[in-house]
């Protein structure tokens, strides 16, 4: 099945011995001319690159204070060396954060500190910890700053909250610079400058799919649940990752919020414009690739006169919507303040499900048991509801209404100490599978101990990432690949629709 | 030049390097922005949760704690034994007639700060072994972060020797360090365990703002520590990041 060896699952997670250089040969395609220009990057490595490193890394030390704090503060503990899955599934020791870090750390160190300067010119920069940059070192930087899925657990338990994502991000944008682009991520965020999702979909193709999908709807239940587009003076604007218009179970957690937004009697709509939740800016680290493809929701709010903005299922979206949406494209002053700016798709369900707006037939679900994955970036980089740790507890209680049967994996590996899917951060591209599949190695022995201690059948996600992610590797490990499931897909087995002609309530008693 | 007038330059010029070099370093950090709300989720929703975070990271390190135990009890207890050591220190920089004398010269302090000296050894002593024994902590160590550990470990070496076995003039250290204060150069003691100590004072002074050990101002500067989760109510906006906005026509 695999040219590389997955590896075998244990009783619970076990921290390796280190092997050096496991997944030195593991690097994704580079951007190709065509992928790097439309970004505002050069085509190829540029002739003075080592010149051009350095300067951007000042440039970036000088913008983002995170950059330049954690560059300073690590002491080398030790207290992050267990803490990544990439570490924990490849055994390569530079996939431990510090040692990741260090890769960029020393070059700095090198030619940016006194301590560095004064030992490179004795000849011995590694005395402290610093060291030349070159050809190999840029090499490493573009192995291992893409075998980090900017999952954010690294800073949970550093002392100083120094997180590895920050230091991956500056990496890539530095490597793109100079012309060392990833050509998976360029490639989307082109697509979904262009053409408003990262799959490329015009407007005629996503008309298409969902007409389909409310055929397919209206078939399955007999009521005319609609899947509007574009549609002008809705209130709500659903802005959800583009793998849910067909990628499975991603599509059956589309068809859930349409049913939740029908038994709510929502005015609501998509947007062809902004037919995308996921922006890939934040993975390559650029704060203008990110802010352009922010504005895309902003102008589509703007176009179709909404006044609620709603997010699908999605991980680093949810990241990029809750943390940063505010700042790249607010204010958001034009829409409904009485709401959270943006609002999830699992607040919003559950704050329906809190007032009971909404019926349930559990036992629809009965065939299945559930655990429910903390996605990375929701769980560490976001929130839902007003306290924190909301983004734990709303998608378990919105799970729960709809599921008789649910059990938690074991509390080291959910919340915030969750387990990336081992996808996430732009590495969900086949030329990573190896890494991919060895990553999601800690995740997959966490759902086994419940499959086999509680009868776990089933595992829920809410990012597009992490469903596509499972179906892939899920099978590595000897699970189908239909065990992942979109929470609203849950929602949408159990959910008692009524026929919306004779359906009049509004959801404007809807308390937030 | 005698051994003082050495010591004396040593010290204003490591106590210069000291300074200047720290504060270098936090008006960089405070000058540099943080354009994107980044706190390490789940964070506290009020400037109060913040503070609250902050304090139980510096005082009880509870990142670290969550982490590894070892790491924590080791680098906890050197921690605070060098609080409690560097608290017993002031007596020898203070006025007899400061109003901070009693309580500084109070027996429980001195002898707290006297006893700290063992706890401060073993903590360095267990995070030494961890960096040579535990394969993952070695890989990531460089030869400075080794004598890093060696120089604070003879630091409280020469120090409790001083304490417990060869006392050195106290009163006549005393007298030097308050001189240095009024840039007036008594005599030092000589003792060679006493020249060490200081020498070794002077090293540490002069590498900390060159080195890891501006953990110490970075912690509180860390954003993904210090940071409210409030990024939904109140738009963050760094001064690069508002110039950007020059592009976005009124009503767009």
């Amino acid at each position: 099945m695999a040219d590389f060896d997955v590896p075998e699952l244990q009783e619970y997670s076990v921290v390796p011995k280190l092997k050096e250089g496991t997944m030195a040969h593991s690097a994704p395609f580079i951007a190709k001319a065509k992928f790097q220009e439309p970004l505002g990057y050069p085509g190829e490595l540029v002739d003075n690159w080592e010149e051009k490193v350095i300067t951007k890394m000042d440039d970036l030390r000088g913008k983002y204070r995170g950059f330049q704090v954690f560059l300073d503060s690590c002491v080398k503990c030790g207290a992050c060396t267990d803490k990544c899955h990439y570490y924990l599934g490849t055994k390569d020791p530079k996939n431990m954060p510090v040692a990741r870090q260090d890769l960029l750390r020393k070059v700095y160190r090198r030619y940016s500190t006194f301590a560095g300067k004064f030992f490179g010119a004795l000849g011995i920069p590694g005395f402290v910890g610093a060291a030349d940059l070159n050809k190999d070192v840029l090499d490493d930087w573009y192995s291992y700053f893409h075998q980090c899925s900017q999952c954010r657990r690294c800073s949970v338990y550093c002392p100083y909250g120094i997180d590895t994502a920050e230091i991956s991000m500056a990496a890539r944008e530095i490597m793109a610079s100079v012309g060392v682009g990833q050509k998976y991520c360029n490639q989307i965020i082109e697509k979904a400058k262009t053409i408003g999702n990262n799959l490329g979909l015009p407007q005629p193709a996503l008309l298409d799919t969902l007409e389909g999908l409310e055929e397919e709807v209206e078939e399955d239940t007999g009521v005319a649940v609609k899947f509007p587009l574009d549609q002008k003076g809705a209130d709500i604007l659903l802005v959800t990752p583009s793998a849910d218009f067909f990628a499975e179970p991603h599509v059956d957690g589309l068809i859930g919020y349409a049913k939740v937004f029908h038994e709510a009697g929502a005015s609501w709509t998509m947007s062809s414009h902004a037919s995308e939740a996921g922006n890939f800016g934040m993975f390559i680290g650029s704060y203008e690739n990110m802010r352009t493809l922010s504005l895309r929701i902003r102008k589509a709010a703007l176009d179709l006169g909404v006044k609620r903005i709603v997010f699908g299922e999605c991980g680093h979206a949810w990241r990029v919507a809750y943390s940063f949406l505010n700042t790249l494209a607010g204010p958001w002053d034009f829409l409904d303040q009485s709401y959270p700016i943006p609002q999830h798709i699992c607040e919003y369900t559950h704050n329906l499900i809190e007032n009971d707006k909404l019926k349930f037939d559990k036992s629809e679900n009965d065939h299945m048991t559930l655990t429910f994955h903390d996605s990375c970036n929701v769980a560490r980089a976001s929130r839902m509801g007003d306290k924190p740790g909301g983004q734990m507890d709303i998608p378990r209680a919105v799970i729960k209404a709809v599921c008789n049967n649910y059990v938690d994996m074991p509390v080291d590996t959910i919340g915030e100490a969750t387990f990336c899917c081992g996808g996430g951060g732009g590495l969900l591209t086949d030329d990573l599978m190896e890494v991919r599949v060895k990553g999601a190695q800690p995740r997959m022995e966490a759902y086994k101990s419940v499959v086999e201690n509680s009868g776990v059948t089933n595992i829920a996600a809410i990012c597009a990432i992490c469903k596509s992610q499972f179906t892939k590797v899920l099978p590595y490990y000897g699970f189908g690949m239909t065990d992942i499931v979109s929470v609203h897909q849950l929602v949408s087995e159990a959910i008692i629709l009524t026929d919306s002609e004779d359906d009049t309530s509004e959801d404007n008693n809807e308390s937030e | 030049m005698s051994a003082s007038v050495v010591y004396a330059l040593a010290f204003y010029a490591a106590t210069a390097i000291l300074v200047i070099g720290v504060v270098r370093k936090i008006v960089q950090y405070a000058k540099t922005p943080a354009p994107l709300k980044i706190p390490t989720m789940p964070a506290p929703v009020t400037q109060g949760g913040v503070v609250v975070r902050m304090a139980s990271e510096i005082v009880l390190f509870n990142s670290l704690f969550k982490s590894n135990k070892w790491i924590w009890i080791f680098g906890w207890m050197f921690h605070f034994s060098l609080l409690l050591a560097l608290f017993r220190h002031l007596r020898y920089v203070i006025s007899p007639d400061s109003i901070f004398m009693p309580l500084i010269g109070h027996e429980i302090v001195q002898s707290f700060g006297m006893y700290a000296g063992y706890a401060m050894l073993l903590g360095l002593t267990g995070l030494f072994v961890r960096r040579i024994v535990v394969d993952r902590v070695r890989y990531i160590s460089s030869p400075s972060d080794y004598l890093m550990l060696l120089l604070i470990m003879g630091i409280a070496g020469t120090g409790m020797l001083m304490s417990f076995v060869e006392h050195t003039d106290i009163v006549l250290l005393k007298e030097f360090m308050l001189g240095l204060l009024a840039f007036n150069i008594h005599p030092l003691p000589t003792d060679l365990l006493l020249l060490v100590h200081l020498g070794l004072v002077i090293t540490l002074m002069v590498i900390f703002p060159i080195s890891k050990l501006l953990h110490a101002p970075g912690l509180f500067f860390s954003p993904t520590r210090n940071q409210v989760d409030n990024a939904r109510t109140k738009r963050h906006l760094a001064p690069w990041a508002a110039e950007l906005e020059a592009d976005r026509k009124p009503g767009e």
